[in-house]
């Protein structure tokens, strides 16, 4: 499948329908007299951007934010915060309707009331805007500047006609939406995830194309809405990343909550017949039609690269990976810094979090710190949610470690049992004949939360027989974490250790 | 009660005569169940191919009777149409998972299978190993089955990737399904790496074994894999018993002990019963591919319980209905003959309507209401299912498939390209 990309965000019109709800996109806010020079110049106000301005203001840096369209960025405008409020509100309805799972009456009537829970996400992520408003940004000492900015000299930045001078500076404009070149697609129209927040009625159906961390959650969350959701995914598994177990059982729960989940499946062609749109799939050699009234279009995102020129400043790029950085997130041009979804593969707003305040270090201080050696988890929350941190089986037997999983089914954690949320796993990978904790991967309903216990032992290089020695409050679900190091101690326990040990006890 | 022996002999024997009921004696086809209008399976032909030796040995059939079989099934995969046209019997040398039983034609648009090729050759191949005399149709049998393994060209299979894709369509090109992960695919790269003609370089089978995982799961050390056929079908034809390759070196173990755990990784889950379906115990397990109730959601004890129809269900993560696959402890009988023959025991003695004309049915489930008191069972019998019985009961009684497979310079070559070494190799 090719794709294509999206204009920038500024550049682009919310498609006209009537169950679209455009947000003003600016504020009032005029740009301040620039500063003689500036320690640090950021182009991007999102996650990235916001943190090592913070960081390096905190410090006392002199800063400079340009931003061309809203603070905040992707991650709390069109990400990670709009889903997660709600895939809660969807989650609650899934219940409602599972209560007697739970030893609960089914209420007799469930009306989900769309409007009030888009209303109630937009309520939040206007909350947490807050704290990245530019008046809150201001009373730390940095200077914000919306427009487009790009470089205009070896040590200058332009933006709405003021220049801008840097010692350091950092690109962190982030990425926007691909889109597939499927024919008819465009003509149809279709959703991505910067404007499906702002649906005002749920499709009654509708289409998901890509079956990544995105399009699993929001078909979900669509689905529990009260969408007759499909979804499409061209590999033959969903998070094609992740391990095939953890996978596989994402399936089966879409398809529990009555997705129509179509793996190994090309969307081929769109038309629209009045307000219906009717989408061609193939599978191999199998054809077939689905009608819906929205699709959602979810394929992975492309670096916002174009118009800063990067050429002038020597800075390599492409427009499929995006800026071109090493391990100390240094450009080719070694005064020039970039983080995010401009540069990194894994497009997570932790990452960016902490990178950001790597490069405060690595440009402000003459800090040598690597990308590499940050421990970084990542989970997508779907219900059950998969969450990561190290290393995949697969990627270790690629660097030649002999490597062995410790499991744990959730099925087997008495809370878990209690709370009926018993599918899932905790899978520790330890460096055989070690304890040492390679990376982990754990498929639970709160497996977001639970990759941090994990996270902080490879963070801080603890083995998993330190794991086995932490005491956890009982009943909780991340005690299976506690019986997967567990299981590792018993495997400690040699036939000659058993012997010795029955002898000292035969007294 | 009926001795282990007696009790073996007879779902052995009443397995075998599966083959000799739902074979076309045109062809040699035989069919993938004994459902009305079901195809053949390539795979079923495999099975019952390696069956003929076994009836010989047991004074089931004539050697001659096997032999006129085998011959006829071994001229109908020689001189069938091979080519790209979509009703081809197969291509390169592989062949269409299903096929029409009288004409021997692609059906179901079925995929050009590797997987079920594989299992065909080795059904043929065993076959030429047993019938060894001097004839002219046991001769004729030799000849074929040498001809079908050299036409087979294996490398096209690959694909210019590393390891070989699942199968290929005339209609669409080669599946996006590889080998990812411990499955039943050894027996499948130990053929290719074999090939006179054709032969899978040697990287691509580590390229394989790099996506599996060792697993403690259950406190149990594992190679994973959750259905339990993938821990016996290629084991149906190969003694894995202290033959090891890299893997298994690095793990102190082999795939015959895996196998074992595997089996008790099985029981283990049924005791645990997570879902709490009807039936789960000790005694009770076997969770693989088969058949199952429907593809919908059912209201079972004021609960919602999803079922499935014919799918892979495996232990601990799923998918499963509370179907039961009996004969999936059976044929892991080799393995572990105590807790195998136990459930077969209690399977029978609890259930004992499941056994129709002396064979266990693809499954049953005892938490579904169905078509009797003790919930709902598979209707009639697949081939699949009947040849790993025989197979796996010859094996354990006689070990007659593992002997004459051992004496298959193929099979050595292709363990050897594996890097297999120890044992009886």
């Amino acid at each position: 499948m090719q794709s294509q990309l999206l204009p920038p965000p500024s550049l682009r019109k919310i498609p006209d329908s009537p169950t679209l709800l455009a947000e003003p996109t600016s504020m009032a806010w005029r740009n301040p007299h620039p500063a003689h020079q500036y320690n640090l110049v950021i182009l991007g106000g999102g996650p990235a951007g916001i943190m090592a301005a913070r960081s390096a203001a905190v410090l006392g840096a002199k800063v400079a934010l340009i931003e061309r369209d809203q603070l905040g960025g992707t991650c709390l405008n069109t990400g990670c915060i709009p889903s997660k409020a709600i895939l809660k509100t969807s989650g609650l309805y899934a219940d409602m309707r599972n209560a007697e799972q739970f030893g609960a009456q089914v209420p007799q009537v469930i009306t989900v009331d769309f409007a009030a829970a888009m209303a109630r996400m937009r309520h939040i992520r206007a909350r947490l805007s807050r704290r990245a408003s530019a008046e809150r940004l201001s009373t730390l000492g940095i200077d914000v500047y919306f427009g487009m900015g790009h470089f205009a000299g070896r040590n200058t930045v332009e933006v709405d006609g003021q220049l801008l001078r840097f010692k350091k500076a950092l690109i962190a404009t982030g990425a926007r939406p691909l889109y597939p070149t499927i024919p008819g697609l465009a003509e149809a129209g279709f959703l991505t995830h910067e404007n499906v927040f702002d649906l005002t009625e749920c499709p009654p159906r509708l289409l998901v194309i890509g079956g990544g961390p995105l399009g699993c959650e929001l078909a979900q969350a669509f689905c529990r809405l009260g969408s007759k959701v499909t979804i499409v995914e061209k590999e033959p598994m969903f998070l094609s990343q992740e391990e095939r177990d953890a996978a596989q059982i994402l399936s089966g729960a879409l398809a529990r909550d009555g997705i129509d989940v179509r793996l190994n499946t090309d969307a081929v062609s769109v038309r629209e017949q009045g307000s219906e749109k009717f989408v061609d799939l193939v599978s191999d050699d199998y054809r077939s039609t689905v009608v819906v009234d929205q699709i959602l279009v979810g394929i992975g995102r492309s670096p916002n690269v174009e118009n800063l020129n990067l050429e002038a400043v020597g800075v390599r790029y492409t427009r499929d990976t995006g800026v071109q950085v090493n391990d100390f997130l240094q450009t080719t041009n070694s005064r020039i810094f970039a983080t995010g979804d401009v540069c990194l593969e894994h497009k997570f707003m932790h990452f960016e979090d902490a990178s950001a305040r790597l490069i405060v270090r690595n440009a402000l201080f003459w800090g040598r710190e690597r990308l590499s050696a940050l421990t970084i988890p990542w989970c997508t929350y779907t219900d059950p949610e998969i969450a990561h941190v190290g290393l995949y089986v697969t990627e270790a037997i690629r660097k030649r470690i002999p490597v062995k999983t410790f499991t744990v089914p959730m099925h087997d954690v008495d809370r878990a049992i209690a709370d009926g949320e018993e599918e899932g796993f905790v899978k520790i990978h330890v460096k055989e004949g070690t304890d040492k904790i390679l990376g982990a991967t754990v498929v639970a309903r709160h497996a977001g939360e639970m990759i941090n216990d994990i996270t902080l032992a490879i963070g801080s290089r603890l083995g998993l027989d330190s794991l086995a020695r932490v005491i956890h409050p009982y009943p909780t679900q991340a005690a299976a974490i506690k019986m997967a190091a567990d299981s590792y101690r018993r495997t400690r326990l040699t036939s000659t250790r058993k012997w010795l040990l029955k002898r000292w006890l035969a007294w | 009660m009926l001795s282990d022996e007696d009790l073996l002999d007879r779902l052995e024997r009443a397995a075998f005569e599966y083959f000799l009921h739902e074979t076309n004696p045109e062809n040699g086809l035989v069919a993938d169940t004994n459902r009305t209008g079901a195809p053949a399976s390539i795979a079923v032909v495999g099975f019952a191919l390696s069956t003929y030796p076994i009836a010989v040995e047991r004074g089931w059939i004539t050697r001659d009777e096997a032999a006129a079989r085998i011959a006829v099934t071994l001229r109908f995969f020689w001189n069938s149409p091979q080519g790209e046209q979509a009703d081809a019997t197969g291509y390169k040398g592989f062949y269409y998972h299903f096929l029409d039983l009288q004409t021997g034609k692609r059906t179901w648009t079925s995929e050009l299978s590797l997987m079920d090729t594989a299992l065909l050759l080795a059904g043929v191949l065993t076959a030429s190993v047993y019938f060894n005399g001097a004839t002219q149709t046991e001769i004729e049998i030799r000849e074929l089955a040498d001809a079908l393994y050299r036409r087979i060209d294996w490398l096209w299979a690959q694909d210019d990737k590393s390891s070989v894709s699942q199968g290929w369509k005339p209609e669409s090109g080669f599946l996006h399904y590889g080998w990812e992960g411990y499955n039943e695919a050894i027996l499948l790269y130990v053929l290719a790496l074999a090939s006179p003609t054709h032969p899978l370089p040697a990287t691509s089978y580590p390229a394989w074994t790099s996506t599996y995982q060792w697993e403690n799961l259950y406190g149990l050390d594992v190679l994973y894999a959750g259905p339990l056929f993938v821990h016996q079908f290629s084991h149906a034809w190969i003694d894995f018993r202290g033959i090891r390759d890299r893997f298994m070196r690095e793990k102190r173990s082999d795939y015959f002990e895996n196998s074992r755990r595997a089996t008790y990784l099985q029981r283990e889950y049924a005791r645990r019963n997570p879902h709490d379906f009807k039936g789960y115990g000790e005694n009770c397990w076997g969770f693989t591919a088969g058949d199952g109730p429907c593809a919908s959601t059912a209201r079972v004890d004021g609960k919602y319980h999803q079922c499935f129809g014919y799918t892979a269900r495996g232990v601990p993560y799923g998918p499963d209905d509370g179907t039961i696959a009996p004969w999936a402890a059976l044929a892991s009988l080799p393995f572990e003959p105590e807790i195998a023959l136990a459930a077969a025991r209690h399977c029978l003695t609890h259930y004992p309507e499941i056994l129709k004309e002396g064979r266990l049915p693809s499954g049953f489930n005892p938490t579904l209401p169905g078509n009797n008191s003790h919930g709902w069972i598979s209707e009639g019998h697949f081939g699949l299912d009947q040849g790993i019985i025989v197979l796996m009961i010859e094996n354990y009684r006689s070990q007659l498939v593992w002997k004459l497979m051992r004496d298959c310079p193929y099979i050595k070559r292709g363990l050897k390209r594996a890097g297999f070494r120890g044992g009886w190799l």
